[in-house]
């Protein structure tokens, strides 16, 4: 861990170095380690230390970027140099308006010392117990436990100043038979409530159910979206929907639609960087602190996210949701949260007279942004369900459905929440599982 | 860098690592992006550090650091095998990398023009040319354009006493155009040369003049348009269609490239990734496709998002046959898979994500190689059929079977002419059924090899870049939409 006293002395550098009208430093530091298993023992084990100082100039209306991970002052004064290279050659961007001011940001405690200080060893334990329980009921544990401690700091020359240290904890697993497969994972600020037993028991009854899927035709089923899947669905909806700057390219259903109905009533959606229960980051990439943003109220759509850029162009505030400059991606909604329900997952279940039982979706796809048209594949536990009964395994579905579509046909939600941290965006999500009508199916493959 | 290498190797032999190696990585790229008549972004960001990969008590460590300075490589070994005692809790044999290998060398991407000393003006310039000529199209909501150079300089030394030092520079770049129309709800895209933002390559700045983007914008604008009022592309249970070679390219990458990557067959990516359904027993006697399927994993072909002089275990560069007349015959591999399937010895194929992760095997340049046919002959002897063109999704099973893809634009072909342009095109199928279904493949008049700089796995995430020679194809008796 650098500290916020180590963070400000280098930004501090950075401003005495710059000469631009306007001056922005995002320091990302990092101490990661991630153990990997696969056939039951552990065959990769990783670990990484790294600190990136992201210079962004403004001259005017010119806007320079460059980073670099050597903190040295050659390495900061090359970075502050190329960002101030890169803003003169470009010509104006009549868009940009000014870096943000300084406002208050709400502290948000994730930061855990011990799961800083995870040991190799607590790790190889870890994974050990889900490899012996693996062996004992004879199957073959895969999967991965990370443990991290990271920074994140910006500040700007108009006077903004925000640190936040977080930990993250990290356990998931694939549980594998000759012909079936379970999966299981958890999430969480604190390495002592990643349960490895619970994670493989979870992991380990389901593959074992799983075992010797039948066929069952593609088609139109009511299925139960167990959290694992239903977490695929906000990412899409965060990356394709919830968007100022998918709104304002006319490329979400959101578009002319805040104040209607756009979903079943019993669907509530929000982000929410600075809830506690997150893997939180209570302030955006340019230091605006995150606004909760109702996303979705009972089923009518009430918000978009904006960084200032998208704001600027709508006439309004950002609600802190920028993701790292320069960013053509526009605003992201990286903490989204699904309101849970009143029912039991069990109860769901026998609801349902007949239907698909899934755990997870696989290489998801889009296939028409507007619509939230989505293509992908079920994984590791796909089971019948007949007169409230999970009946039989069957083999995988290709699904072809809208995403939009399914949370207008959502019959039920459960009680129950799980907390997933993706690793490629760095999201956190807050979701229960669902039982959905009408949900297309439309391929079978072989296993 | 040799005295930082040599030390690290040594401190890691003194605690105890019965194998060592390092690979001390810069990484330098800069990014361009355009959009509607703006520069959106303009960035230039290096990242450097060392990596030690070791095995101690018979199992992995791997550790590193972005401070590269010889007090910090205590640390880092120190912390890689302690990491390497740790995993051998669990372990159920020594790793066994087979044969000692000793390997000295230097690789250059070799360039015409350095794309980090072309002036900036001018790249802005070629982007802003093409992004305006979109715009020049009515009905266009949203005009892009991007380039991308990185250069990476990496050395490799290890306790086998392999000492390599590599520069591999990349140029990418491409436009897209979107058309939308609210009322019908439709949002129509085309690209060029590539979809997914770019293509991309192992050359220098004159691939950019190459692919003439401003000279491409209009063609791309008015047929975004054109989409938006074409006709649905309807949905057969089994139609001819015939992809061009960007579709093939991905169409390799994710049906083959990626089932034939050994470590996923033996089941170490089976946790994010996925496995394979090319098993073992498969090698030699599976019929992948039909006889006019041959593919190649080559790492040497010049330009090729996936060449290179060594990998990163380093193990030199090869060519190795993969599918050989629709039979399936060769796997990629590393030294460590090489010899759990006793195959003797690794075909190059590990790759690292810069030097904090460890390298996996990856694609190098997996290639269709060309067939018989001129291009044109393809559509003229079809009766009935579908011109695909550029991808627009792609989606397969963790096995690499079930597969579904989109692309940017179709033609019906009737009586071996196109006649009418078809939106929202989609095929789905099973692998080797697929590939089995392939009665033509273009000749080398329009083989190209195309790039794919964003190629998913591992955990921690890591991406590769790769490379696939692809020319136009023709498949029988697919099944084609799903869109209603």
């Amino acid at each position: 861990m650098l500290g916020p006293e180590k963070i400000k002395e280098l930004t501090t550098q950075v401003f005495a170095l710059s000469k631009a009208d306007q001056t922005e430093v995002l320091v990302t530091a990092s101490e990661r380690a991630l153990t990997r298993f696969a056939n039951s023992y552990i065959h990769q084990n990783v670990a990484e230390t790294n600190a990136e100082v992201r210079v962004r100039v403004v001259y005017g209306k010119k806007i320079g970027v460059a980073s670099t991970n050597d903190l040295s002052p050659e390495g900061l004064k090359r970075a502050a140099d190329t960002a101030r290279v890169i803003a003169m050659l470009q010509p104006d961007n009549p868009d940009f308006t000014s870096l943000p001011s300084p406002a208050p940001i709400q502290n948000v405690e994730t930061y855990v010392e011990r799961t800083a200080n995870f040991s190799p060893d607590q790790r190889a334990h870890a994974v050990s117990v889900l490899c012996k329980k693996a062996k004992a009921r004879g199957v073959v544990a895969a999967g991965a436990f990370t443990t991290a401690s990271f920074e994140v700091a910006v500040a700007n020359s108009l006077g903004v100043f925000a640190y936040h240290p977080g930990s993250l904890a990290e356990m998931n697993t694939v549980m594998m038979t000759d012909n079936g497969s379970g999966y299981a994972a958890r999430a969480h600020a604190d390495a002592r409530q990643i349960n490895a037993e619970a994670i493989a028991d979870e992991a380990i009854s389901k593959a074992l159910k799983a075992r010797n899927p039948t066929d069952l035709e593609a088609g139109e089923y009511t299925v139960l979206l167990e959290e694992y899947a239903v977490v695929d669905v906000l990412n899409f909806l965060d990356w394709l929907s919830f968007s100022a700057q998918a709104v304002q390219e006319d490329r979400s259903f959101m578009k002319g639609k805040l104040g209607e109905k756009v979903m079943s009533e019993n669907v509530t959606i929000w982000d929410d960087g600075a809830a506690g229960d997150a893997i939180a980051l209570p302030f955006d990439y340019e230091g605006v602190p995150r606004q909760r943003v109702t996303l979705i109220e009972k089923g009518i759509a009430r918000g978009i996210v904006y960084d200032t850029a998208t704001a600027a162009k709508d006439g309004v505030a950002s609600t802190g949701h920028s993701l790292p400059a320069p960013n053509s991606d526009g605003p992201s909604a990286m903490h989204l949260f699904m309101a849970p329900g009143e029912t039991k997952k069990s109860e769901m279940l026998k609801g349902v007279e007949r239907g698909v039982w899934v755990t997870r979706f696989w290489y998801t796809r889009v296939v028409h942004p507007l619509q939230v048209l989505i293509t992908g594949m079920t994984r590791d536990g796909t089971f019948l369900i007949e007169n409230g009964e999970i009946t039989r395994p069957v083999k995988n579905f290709r699904f072809t459905t809208s995403y939009l579509a399914a949370l207008n046909h959502v019959r039920a939600i459960s009680q129950e929440t799980k907390l997933f941290h993706e690793d490629w965006s760095n999201a956190s999500r807050s979701v229960p599982a669902i039982l959905v009508d009408g949900f297309q199916f439309t391929g079978v493959t072989q296993f | 860098m040799k005295d930082f290498a040599a030390r690290a190797l040594n401190q890691a032999q003194m605690k105890g690592a019965t194998y060592a190696d390092i690979r001390i990585v810069t990484r330098t790229t800069q990014h361009i992006a355009v959009k509607n008549g703006i520069v959106e972004a303009l960035e230039q960001n290096e990242s450097q550090g060392f990596g030690v990969r070791v095995i101690a008590n018979g199992a992995w460590g791997f550790a590193a650091s972005a401070r590269v300075d010889m007090r910090e490589i205590e640390r880092v070994v120190a912390q890689a095998v302690a990491i390497a005692r740790a995993s051998a809790l669990t372990k159920t044999r020594d790793v066994n990398l087979g044969a000692r290998i000793e390997a000295h060398g230097r690789f250059e991407t070799p360039v015409a023009r350095d794309p980090f000393l072309v002036p900036m003006q001018e790249k802005i310039g070629v982007l802003m040319k093409a992004d305006a000529e979109m715009r020049r199209v009515p009905g266009i909501k949203v005009a892009r354009g991007e380039m991308e150079f990185q250069r990476e300089d990496k050395t490799f030394a290890s306790s086998e006493g392999s000492f390599i030092t590599q520069s591999i520079i990349e140029s990418g770049c491409g436009i897209v155009a979107m058309a939308s129309n609210l009322e019908s709800g439709e949002i129509q895209v085309r690209s060029h040369p590539n979809s997914g933002g770019r293509n991309q390559v192992t050359r220098g700045y004159e691939f950019i003049t190459e692919c003439r983007m401003p000279e491409n914008a209009q063609r791309i604008a008015e047929e975004a348009v054109a989409l938006l009022s074409a006709a649905q592309c309807p949905s057969l249970d089994a139609a001819t269609i015939i992809l061009d070679g960007s579709q093939v390219a991905l169409q390799v990458h994710e049906s083959c490239g990626h089932p034939i990557e050994l470590d996923r067959v033996l089941g170490t990516e089976a946790a994010f990734a996925g496995t394979s359904f090319l098993t073992p027993e498969k090698l030699g006697n599976f019929r992948y496709g039909s006889d006019v399927i041959n593919i190649t994993a080559d790492a040497t072909i010049p330009g090729g998002l996936g060449t290179f002089g060594f990998d990163d275990e380093g193990v030199a560069a090869q060519k190795t046959d993969i599918i050989k007349n629709g039979l399936f015959v060769g796997y990629m591999t590393s030294r460590e898979s090489a010899q759990e399937l006793k195959l003797g010895h690794s075909n190059g194929t590990m790759r690292a994500d810069g030097w904090n992760r460890i390298p996996l095997i990856r694609m190098t340049n997996v290639s269709l190689l060309p067939g018989t046919w001129n291009a044109d002959d393809l559509i003229t002897s079809t009766d009935d059929g579908i011109w695909m063109e550029t991808n627009r999704s792609w989606s397969i099973d963790d096995k690499r079977l079930n597969f579904q893809f989109g692309t940017e634009m179709a033609w019906e072909i009737k009586s071996g002419k196109k006649t009418r342009m078809l939106k929202n095109a989609t095929y789905t199928g099973i692998t080797p059924q697929f590939w089995g279904a392939c009665d033509a493949v273009a000749n080398e008049n329009s083989w190209i090899v195309w790039g794919t700089p964003n190629c998913g796995k591992g955990q921690p995430p890591q991406v590769a870049h790769t490379g696939h020679g692809a020319s136009p194809a023709r498949f029988r008796g697919i099944r084609v939409g799903v869109i209603k």
